[in-house]
């Protein structure tokens, strides 16, 4: 699998994800500056967390507008896969490649912390390493990861098997006890409707190691080499 | 501007107030030290000039009271690189890597504007870390508030918290340590201590001492503003009801600037252009150019009309005197600033060579072509006032007699008490609101060990880091105080099975001119200077603040110790958590059950008073060696070393960490229970071991005094007679008060 991570300035976990990939792939993967609107065909393109441009303005909402992200555009819509977490999430969601909106955490603080997922799905090629209702531990790390989307865009995402994780509780109940950021039904990521894109706030980037937070992460970067590869 | 010129007087400005004693005293400086200033000039200085003076004389920037006491602390050994006196410390960690780190304050900032004064604060001390080449790796702070009950307390809290995340999260270091305590002398006079660790090449280490005549002197970063002016005369002076005026001396930050400024700077630190490179900090331009100059032996001309401008109408003055952020001064070979400009503005960042080197020993200042300031470097740094302070050493209080400590009436009551007071209650309010997991290398986290332990990037080596001081130790006898300190920072850099290189100091004590306060500084510099050398734990930078008073009350005396370790195979590292039933609980070191100035007495008892407990060094150096032999050959799961609360606070610690209870039994040869359970005797470990028949015996050998006190498993917390407390009831008290805290009503 060949992969790009943009870097933006402010960009700051595109080391963390590139040493995921890295770490499961054997293979470095290339890293792409904001300014350039070409670059070289990858299998997979990673958007990754952090602050870009300060989250002035509202986050994600500049690097959204950046020349390499018009070519992310382009590639998405030729179905190129597309994985954006935490500030890529916000990213690709104000680049319009996923619907909805991430707003302030409910209570208004950052939260470092870990957090159970449960997977929704096993049929995409981000999630096929998991087992569908399967709970997995990552951490998450944003203070703007609160999703919201009108009634019509949830009932069409809900309908259509988009929702990827939902935040939940150690034994997999989905209730606010696991909700870190008052998402709307718990939703910790979501797909577009071919299931090309995933925007995730949480960071299985920083779960993949035993000694380093846990490996449940790992699972969705096998998952991917062995759709993608 | 030519040579032939700087030799002219500089002119007056239009608008410049002539100087009167008046403009002297605001500026901070006294009488005799204006007497000085005369003598070295020759001449009256134009308002540049004395502004100059001014900061650089400053306590904060000259360490006029401290230096004479500074020097006595050990700052050799064989793996330091670099002691104090540059921007950080540097050690080497071997494989050809060194650890770079330094702790800093930024006390009086942060009670004006916490928000801006912490968050500048961590920038600060970033900067001051990748300034020397290294790429910072973890952050950790030492946070000391008021009283609860005080009306500030909570905004300052909240304020401090959102400013240290606000700005480490932002430039994606983690957070990955610390320590917060709450105390009524606190109340006017905040601490805000933070500590940035990073990870350099042994070989490209980067300096601020100048070189190469005529080389160019170039400007990066942020636009130049009229914030922070006079900072470091502010920090230098006590507070009074005035203080809150002051807020315009109060830096702004933009952690975002900052990140930008860090890749730059990394990216040209990877050619060969650099000479010299420093970080504008406490009086901004002024120290930086001076501090590189004077300490090349060389003359600087700084063209002021060059240096990027935030807005119009600046004067020299303003220029020389602001602490805007994100700011950095490089001195680069010849014919390298092409190379560098493209560097700085791939990154949208400014770039600006402003001056140059020259041979004539004098800070030169022009501005459009006008001399405004002409200064000599060597006598403002070898005539720069130094005081020996009458100083009058605190006396050992009486020590207490446990038996004159009344016992609880029930147990259980009293550890609930202890683990829900502010000072042992759970931090997790503060350090979840801190990205402590970024980069990927934190193995131990906050509350689940006594130090942080973060990967060094590239290898197996972990680095340990901590921050300690227990203040009330040192308010009652600083010499042990600042013993304690030490020992405490190298026993929890040994709890993980680190081994512990070397310390950063950040002494934080009140008004240095009484008597008393300067007794405090020598004292708990004694206790600390004896105990670096006996435990091999030279101190390699640091920084003093003084003047923590608001109306004449002072600060608790807090020398916070921060402290670097390395394990060469993280694997073999062990945190406090304890996670599996069935291992045995065994207590290493010697207890007494000294109750004299222990939380038990103060949150139980309601009472401040007796002899702190004594620290024998060479006991707490056999006691930790052991400790770590035994967590590297693999035979302990989990540590933790005793320190506030006692025995029955640290285990409950244990417990609650990993989530599994424990049942115990006092010793037949305990002291009083109470005493035996909360007595804070120094130099002691709590370990979990698998087998403890085999630990017992080690221990024996090696003449550490060592009792089995019972087993993990379970959900509650037992101790035979005396209590039996669910977890989930201990967890519950534990972790509530700090977010009900915050969040009730003022």
């Amino acid at each position: 699998m060949k992969a790009a991570v943009l870097v933006f300035p402010g960009s700051n976990r595109e080391g963390d994800v590139a040493q995921a990939i890295e770490l499961v792939t054997g293979r470095r993967p290339a890293m792409v500056w904001h300014g350039d609107g070409d670059f070289e065909t990858t299998d997979l393109i990673v958007v990754p967390g952090g602050f870009s441009y300060g989250d002035y303005l509202r986050c994600g909402a500049m690097a959204a507008q950046s020349p390499v992200m018009a070519e992310v555009r382009r590639r998405a819509a030729r179905g190129v896969p597309v994985l954006g977490i935490c500030n890529g999430f916000q990213i690709v969601t104000e680049a319009g490649l996923l619907p909805g909106v991430l707003m302030r955490n409910a209570h208004l603080k950052f939260v470092c912390s870990d957090v159970h997922l449960k997977v929704e799905t096993s049929q995409s090629l981000f999630t096929n390493r998991y087992q569908a209702g399967q709970v997995i531990r990552v951490p998450v790390a944003h203070a703007e990861g609160n999703y919201f989307a009108d009634a019509e865009t949830l009932k069409r995402l809900e309908d259509r098997g988009q929702v990827a994780f939902r935040y939940c509780a150690p034994d997999g109940t989905v209730d606010g006890s696991g909700n870190p950021n008052g998402s709307i039904n718990n939703i910790a990521g979501i797909f577009n409707e071919t299931k090309t894109v995933l925007g995730l706030m949480p960071h299985p980037e920083n779960a993949v190691e035993p000694m380093f937070g846990g490996s449940d992460g790992k699972g969705l970067f096998e998952g991917m080499v062995e759709a993608l590869s | 501007m030519t040579i032939a010129k700087e030799k002219n007087p500089p002119v007056k400005l239009p608008n410049e107030p002539t100087i009167t004693p008046q403009i002297v005293a605001e500026h901070g400086l006294a009488p005799d030290e204006y007497e000085r200033l005369l003598k070295i000039m020759g001449r009256t200085p134009t308002m540049v000039e004395l502004g100059i003076f001014s900061a650089m004389w400053s306590e904060h920037c000259s360490y006029k009271s401290s230096k004479v006491w500074l020097k006595k602390l050990p700052t050799r050994a064989p793996w330091v690189i670099q002691g104090p006196g540059e921007n950080a410390g540097v050690i080497d960690i071997g494989d050809g890597q060194a650890a770079v780190f330094k702790m800093e304050s930024h006390n009086h900032p942060s009670y004006i504007e916490p928000y801006q004064g912490a968050a500048t604060g961590v920038g600060g001390i970033l900067r001051d870390v990748f300034t020397m080449g290294a790429r910072p790796v973890a952050n950790l702070n030492a946070l000391r508030f008021g009283d609860p009950a005080h009306p500030k307390t909570r905004h300052l809290v909240s304020g401090v918290v959102a400013g240290i995340g606000g700005y480490g999260n932002c430039m994606g270091i983690p957070t990955v340590g610390g320590e917060t305590n709450f105390h009524a002398a606190y109340n006017g006079n905040i601490l805000v201590n933070a500590m940035t660790v990073g990870i350099a090449p042994t070989d490209r280490i980067f300096y601020a001492a100048a070189a190469g005549i005529g080389n160019p002197l170039v400007y990066v970063g942020s636009k130049t503003g009229r914030d922070g002016i006079h900072g470091a005369t502010m920090s230098s002076t006590e507070f009074n009801e005035d203080s809150e005026s002051k807020r315009p001396t109060v830096q702004v930050g933009d952690p975002f600037v900052e990140k930008l400024l860090l890749e730059a700077c990394l990216e040209l630190m990877a050619t060969d252009a650099i000479v010299a490179i420093q970080d504008m900090g406490a009086a901004g331009l002024t120290s930086s150019s001076f501090e590189m100059a004077a300490k090349g032996g060389l003359g600087v001309i700084v063209e002021l009309d060059k240096v990027p401008m935030r807005e119009t109408g600046m004067n020299p003055y303003e220029l020389m005197l602001s602490e805007s952020q994100e700011r950095m001064l490089i001195v680069l070979k010849p014919g390298r600033e092409e190379m560098a400009r493209r560097i700085f503005e791939k990154w949208e960042l400014d770039f600006a060579v402003i001056g140059h080197l020259t041979d004539t020993e004098r800070m030169v200042l022009s501005w459009h072509g006008e001399v405004v300031a002409n200064i000599p470097i060597p006598p403002l740094v070898t005539e720069a006032p130094m005081y020996e302070r009458p100083w009058t050493l605190t006396p050992l209080p009486a020590v207490l007699d446990a038996a004159k400590v009344p016992a609880p009436q029930d147990h259980k009551a009293a550890l609930l008490r202890l683990m829900g007071c502010p000072d042992l209650a759970s931090k997790a309010w503060i350090w979840k609101q801190y990205d402590h997991l970024i980069m990927g290398n934190t193995a131990i986290r906050p509350q689940d060990g006594d130090a942080a332990l973060v990967r060094v990037p590239g290898g197996h080596k972990g680095l340990a880091m901590t921050s300690d001081c227990t203040p009330r130790y040192v308010q009652a006898h600083p010499e042990t105080g600042g013993r304690q300190a030490v020992a405490e920072a190298w026993r929890n850099i040994t709890a993980t099975g680190a081994r512990p290189l070397a310390v950063t100091d950040n002494m934080n004590f009140g008004n240095p001119t009484k008597p008393e306060i300067m007794g405090q500084f020598a004292g708990a510099i004694m206790g600390m200077a004896e105990a670096c050398a006996a435990l091999d734990f030279p101190v390699v930078s640091g920084n003093v603040s003084l003047y923590n008073e608001t109306e004449g009350r002072p600060i608790l005396p807090t020398p916070t110790i921060g402290a670097v370790g390395v394990i060469e195979d993280i694997a073999k590292a062990v945190g406090s958590r304890l996670t599996q039933a069935g291992l045995a609980l065994v207590l290493l070191g010697e207890t007494t059950g000294w109750l004299g100035q222990s939380l038990y007495l103060r949150e139980i008892c309601g009472r401040e008073e007796g002899a702190p407990p004594p620290v024998d060094l060479a006991v707490e150096r056999r006691n930790g060696d052991f400790v770590r032999g035994e967590i590297l050959a693999g035979r302990i799961a989990a540590c933790h070393d005793l320190s506030d609360g006692g025995l029955l606070v640290g285990l409950a610690e244990m417990c609650l960490a990993g989530g599994t209870g424990a049942s115990v039994k006092l010793p037949a040869t305990a002291t009083a229970a109470h005493a035996f359970l909360y007595g804070e005797d120094q130099g002691r470990y709590l370990v979990a071991t698998d087998d403890g028949a085999a630990l017992l015996a080690a221990a024996a050998a090696a003449g550490v005094p060592a009792a089995l006190l019972g087993y993990a498993g379970g959900q509650a917390l037992a101790v035979e007679g005396l209590l039996a407390l669910p977890l989930g009831q201990l967890r519950a008290v534990h972790e509530a008060w700090l977010p009900d805290y915050m969040n009730s009503a003022a």
